[in-house]
Formats: structure tokens, C-alpha cells, sequence
């Protein structure tokens, strides 16, 4: 570690490629912490989002109208308007109406971050989840509710095995994209990754470095996601269905 | 449709096939008439909130209707800005996705590698972070020969903007391209096409219609992308939302305006999402 830091030094020194990230403490710990903020900020929405994701397709094929257009429209407005301004609708708008606990406010901007990004993921999600019940070939359902299944055997015996399976290459679209739009916390004052670089590169005025920093995380970030989903899509393969 | 007419024969339904049946028949009826219920469940929380508001307005101050009506010139001009912004960046990003498009199908392979890498990464950088470098690794002017050429902040984000579109156009050319069937390319070269000519007067007439629905799609992504570049100080509709705000330092406003805005936004890219759902159920009858 301490060599690595002594190279980077030397690269400034000689280079003047101001990487502080690498040999300065105090930007390290800053970088480190944006990063896992960005982290446990995809990381939370995933799990809520997938969670609630389920919960609205199997809502939207509910027996109840009302519920059904509900989670249409809930849908409908998540999708048709600006993620950003869902945040700052969530943050600027509804944060000062919930209620103060000992003088702070019950949520923070990371905390209204994870309530806006999860609402809008469970739109996508919910989406996907539908469509991907929707592709279990309908002879399936049939055949297996002619051998006596009851409608819940159905769905978890028949219909969701096929469906994660045809879902999970639009859920790597979409955790990519979340991943990618985590970044707008930047502007609701989230410690995260961007957040954190710019404050580093407007004290320490390497703007440039950082940039390219910044997108090789990204894209470090991306490709582990991308990995470990095609590792699981080739895990979970069922010969015969899909390519 | 023949599937759903038989299930309906059936003395008993099975009960998943059932909901099937429903969520389908949901989708080809409703699915209009749904997103219209959205749009008015989002016009409903702004006339809620402004009505609420309006009524709690304290004696001696100006309403929250008024107000509204107060910014709303202000707030259209920047609407209008992320159009323009959106447009700009939609052209931009279709003109060099296309190229980008046929340098991923190219028979040389390192231009087929590179481009390969090119979309890969700016499909994969987020937004905000390329439009940041956008911004602040351009001049805000330039020297030609004396003469300064201004660079503005906005056409700045443009092009920032323009860079993902364009990457994710390149994809759907390509997708476009190679769902054409190999018999298409065979029988035109059999009658003495050049590749390119097959290209342009063959394949790519055939890939306009499959291309259409997702790129409408990315343009109305694009649109409700415009107000990240209020992050680096653009002056579109969400700079000038938190500055209304500001002037005006009333929180009974907060969710009327916001609404508001978000409200136009769905006005304007409702009828796009519309339309493409249309065009989509329209191709794939075929």
C-alpha cells in the first residue's frame, strides 16, 4: 500500500497526474466511503426494489380492479416522469412533512435517495416481472393445471422457475441502471461516489483525473454486475428453454 | 388469439391460465386507458395539493394558484429549454449512433472491436458523470483565427447528452440489422449488391420500422434525462423550479409546483410512450 502511494506521489511529481486519492489519507477515506455509499445506496434498492417489484406484478394480476389500475398508474407515473425530479419531488417536496424525531428529521437525503430510486426501480421491475410471467408458454400452466395444481403451486412451481429465468437478463439492464442513476443522489447532497469526487477535484483541481476516475469506477462497477449476472443466467440455464 | 379463444372453451379454466387470460386481455383493451388514469391520478395530487394549499394560504399573502400562475412563464421558458436540449441531443446521438451502428457490424474486425468498446462504455458510464466531463473538460469558448466562438453551458450538456443516445442507438442499429435474415443479405448478393448498397437499399429500409419503437423510447428517456443538466447549472425547468421556490420561501408550494412539472413532463412524453406501444403491438402482429 505504502508503495503504491509512494508511486503515485512520484507520478505527480513527475507527471504533475494528480491522483491524491492514492498517497493523500483524507481523500482516500472520502473516496472509499463515497464508494460505499454508492454501494449500499444500489444495494438497498435492489433488494427493496426487487421485493416490491414482485409484489406489484403479482398485484397488477389482482381479481380487485381498483388495485389493478393503481399499480398501472403507479407504474405509468414512475416510468413517464424525470427521475430526478421524482428526487427532488421526494426530498424538497415531501421531506418536510415527515415528522422530526428528537430534532432530526426521520429521513435523510440518503434515506429519501433509497424511498425515490426503490419507487422508481419497482416501476421497471414490476414491468419485467409481468412480462415475465407472461412468457411461461401458456400450455404449461394448462398442463400443470390439469394434473391438479393448485393456482399457488402454479405460480411457484411452474410459473416463477420460468419466469426468473426469462426476467434475468432485463434485471441486469435494470440493476445497471440503477447503478447508473444512483449518482443523481449527487444532487439531494448524498455522500456518494460523485458527490465525493467532486469535492476532492474542487480542492485539489484535478479535474480531469478524477473524471476518468470516476467513469473507470463505473464501468468497473457495471462489468461486476454484468459478470456475476451472466454467471447466474448460465447457472440457472434449463436446457431447451430460452436460447 | 386462437390460444385465449380455446382456454375460453374450457369447462374449467385453470386459474393461472385465467389470470393470463385477463392480464392480456388488460394490455390490448386497457393499457391506454390506463396510463391515461396515471396521468390523471398525477393531475389529481397537483389539483389536490394547490387547492390545499390555496385554502391554507395565510390572510395577506398571495395564493398558491397565483403563484403558479405567477412562475408559469418562467417555468415554460425552461421547459422549452429541455426540449430544445432534448432535441439537439436526440439528433446528434441518431446521426453518430447510426455510424457507430455500422462500425459494430463492419467485416473489419478491430473496427468492429473498438466500436464494441466504445458502446460498451457509454452504455455503462452513468449520465450525470458523463455530462460532468462534458462540462468541465470543455472550453466555454473558442479561438478560431480571432475569433471567439462562445460555448454555452447548454450546448455543452447537448452533446454531453447526445454521447449515451448515441451508444445505445449504435445498439439498436445493430440489433436491427442482424434480426434481418441471413436470406436477405445471400439473395442480394446473388444479384451482384455490393455491401453496401445492400446495406442501404436493402437492409436498412427493412430495419426502419423494428427501430422506431425503441428509439422513441429513448427519446422520451432522453427528455426526462434533460433535467440532470440542471446538476451542472443549466438554466432548464428544474433550475428555475428550486429558484421559484427559493424566491419564494413558501413549503405549501413545494408539492403543488413539483407536481406541477412533473405533470408536463408527463403530458409530453405520455403520447410518445403511447404511440410507441401502438407502433410495438402493430409489428409484432406481423
Amino acid at each position: 500500500m505504502a508503495d503504491v502511494a509512494a508511486w503515485f506521489l512520484a507520478l505527480y511529481k513527475a507527471t504533475g497526474i494528480k491522483l491524491t486519492i492514492f498517497y493523500d489519507a483524507y481523500d482516500r477515506a472520502r473516496f472509499a466511503e463515497g464508494f460505499a455509499t454508492t454501494l449500499k445506496l444500489s444495494a438497498y434498492c435492489l433488494v427493496a426494489s426487487v421485493v416490491l417489484g414482485a409484489l406489484a406484478a403479482w398485484l397488477a394480476g389482482s381479481r380487485i380492479a381498483a388495485v389493478r389500475r393503481a399499480i398501472a398508474a403507479f407504474v405509468a407515473v414512475f416510468r413517464n416522469t424525470p427521475p430526478l425530479v421524482q428526487l427532488y419531488f421526494f426530498y424538497f417536496a415531501l421531506g418536510p412533512l415527515v415528522p422530526k424525531v428528537d430534532g432530526a428529521p426521520l429521513l435523510g437525503s440518503f434515506g429519501w435517495a433509497v424511498v425515490s430510486l426503490t419507487l422508481l426501480e419497482t416501476a421497471f421491475a414490476a414491468e419485467i416481472f409481468r412480462a415475465g410471467i407472461e412468457s411461461v408458454p401458456k400450455a404449461m400452466v394448462e398442463a400443470a393445471g390439469s394434473l391438479g395444481f393448485s393456482r399457488w403451486q402454479i405460480f411457484r412451481q411452474v410459473v416463477l422457475p420460468l419466469a426468473i429465468r426469462a426476467t434475468l437478463p432485463a434485471t441486469t439492464n435494470n440493476l445497471v441502471n440503477l447503478v447508473k442513476t444512483t449518482t443523481l443522489a449527487y444532487a439531494i447532497a448524498v455522500p456518494e461516489l460523485v458527490y465525493m469526487s467532486a469535492q476532492i477535484w474542487s480542492e485539489q483541481v484535478n479535474v480531469p483525473e478524477m473524471m476518468i476516475v470516476l467513469l473507470l469506477c463505473y464501468v468497473a462497477i457495471v462489468g461486476v454486475i454484468n459478470q456475476l449476472m451472466q454467471w447466474l443466467e448460465a447457472r440457472l440455464r434449463v436446457p431447451g428453454f430460452g436460447q | 388469439m386462437s390460444a385465449s379463444g380455446a382456454s375460453r372453451l374450457a369447462v374449467l379454466p385453470p386459474p393461472a391460465a385465467a389470470l393470463l387470460a385477463r392480464a392480456t386481455a388488460d394490455r390490448s383493451i386497457g393499457a391506454a386507458l390506463l396510463t391515461a388514469r396515471a396521468g390523471a391520478t398525477l393531475a389529481a395530487v397537483f389539483v389536490a395539493s394547490a387547492a390545499l394549499a390555496q385554502v391554507a394560504t395565510p390572510a395577506g399573502k398571495p395564493g398558491v394558484v397565483d403563484l403558479l400562475i405567477k412562475w408559469t412563464p418562467l417555468l415554460a421558458q425552461g421547459f422549452l429549454f429541455n426540449l430544445l436540449i432534448s432535441v439537439g441531443a436526440m439528433a446528434l446521438g441518431t446521426i453518430a449512433g447510426l455510424l457507430l451502428g455500422f462500425a459494430r457490424i463492419s467485416l473489419v474486425a478491430p473496427v468492429r472491436g473498438t466500436s464494441w468498446i466504445v458502446v460498451q462504455f457509454f452504455r455503462n458510464a452513468p449520465w450525470l458523470v458523463l455530462l460532468f466531463f462534458v462540462m468541465y473538460l470543455l472550453p466555454f469558448e473558442f479561438h478560431v483565427r480571432g475569433t471567439t466562438i462562445p460555448f454555452p453551458d447548454w450546448i455543452k450538456a447537448t452533446l454531453g447528452l447526445s454521447l449515451p443516445i448515441m451508444a445505445n442507438v449504435a445498439e439498436i442499429v445493430r440489433g436491427a440489422v442482424q434480426a434481418v435474415p441471413t436470406a436477405q443479405w445471400e439473395a442480394a448478393r446473388s444479384l451482384a449488391f455490393s455491401r453496401r448498397e445492400t446495406l442501404w437499399k436493402i437492409i436498412l429500409p427493412q430495419c426502419i420500422k423494428p427501430m422506431l419503437p425503441p428509439w422513441m423510447n429513448w427519446y422520451a428517456i432522453l427528455t426526462m434525462a434533460t433535467t440532470v443538466a440542471s446538476i451542472v447549472g443549466v438554466s432548464e425547468v428544474m433550475t428555475l423550479t428550486l429558484r421559484a421556490t427559493n424566491a419564494e420561501g413558501r413549503t405549501d408550494l413545494l408539492i403543488p409546483i413539483y407536481s406541477y412539472v412533473l405533470l408536463w413532463f408527463f403530458l409530453y412524453c405520455w403520447p410518445i410512450s403511447l404511440y410507441t406501444r401502438r407502433l410495438e403491438a402493430k409489428y409484432a402482429e406481423k
